[in-house]
């Protein structure tokens, strides 16, 4: 039976990084889905995390719809997951040793369409709270995807021992 | 020294680069464009809940109430 899913890259980080990115991502895949458990050092609980595909910050090519909860009230707006809170994470001002967890599917990335992608996504606080959502996102350029890079919306590093798994999935 | 991790997947190769000064004031302009919109988001969220306080206190209902007068 083939290999289905399969692990592309990972990281671990050893010290603390403004951002964090796979490059030269193989096109050998149908779907890629991205894996992370993080933590930024904004002196809050919660922190955003962006993304943004092949080195492309253009925050106008990037679009996201977004539902999100913190346990007694719920919301959706618009956002930008370049430069917005498309992805939710725990900051330095939470419980210690809490990490936000969260997953990224992108279909078809090498293929030629506009490439929409799914997250789902927890700020952790190991406390009475918890801020999540969910988000449909599209970016509106056409060229596979070969790098994403994540950063981090108000802190300005990603914290060490934050992890990132990027999977490839095949369709056969 | 601020630094990014980029990972190459052709490789496997690690590699941790110091940001440019370029980099690094665009990350600050980023971060405080964003600010400043969550803070218009949070007065406008402010003053939509105080004037709905204030039209229920005018009508002497209670917030549901005014919900069952709209379901």
């Amino acid at each position: 039976m083939a290999t289905t899913y399969e692990i592309i890259d990972s990281i671990t980080l050893g010290s603390d990084q403004a951002s964090v990115t796979f490059s030269a991502i193989p096109a050998t895949f149908t779907d890629l889905k991205v894996v992370f458990s993080t933590r930024t050092n904004r002196a809050n609980a919660i922190d955003g995390l962006g993304f943004y595909f092949n080195g492309d910050t253009t925050a106008a090519r990037y679009t996201s719809k977004v539902l999100i909860g913190n346990g007694s009230s719920a919301l959706s707006n618009s956002a930008n997951p370049s430069n917005d809170e498309g992805i939710f994470t725990t900051g330095d001002g939470s419980t210690a040793n809490t990490f936000g967890n969260s997953e990224i599917y992108i279909p078809n990335y090498a293929g030629s369409n506009q490439k929409s992608s799914s997250i789902d996504s927890v700020g952790e606080y190991n406390a009475t709270t918890v801020r999540m959502n969910i988000a449909g996102t599209l970016y509106n350029q056409t060229t596979a995807i070969s790098s994403i890079t994540f950063i981090p919306i108000t802190g300005t590093t990603i914290l060490t021992n934050s992890t990132f798994y990027l999977y490839g999935i095949s369709n056969a | 020294m601020t630094t990014k991790l980029i990972v190459d997947c052709s490789t496997g190769i690690t590699t941790e680069v110091e940001l440019t000064a370029e980099e690094i004031a665009e990350r600050e302009a980023m971060a405080a464009e964003y600010a400043v919109q969550k803070a218009q988001e949070e007065a406008e969220a402010a003053a939509k809940a105080e004037a709905k306080a204030q039209l229920l206190d005018r009508l002497g209902i209670t917030e549901e109430e005014a919900q069952l007068l709209l379901s």
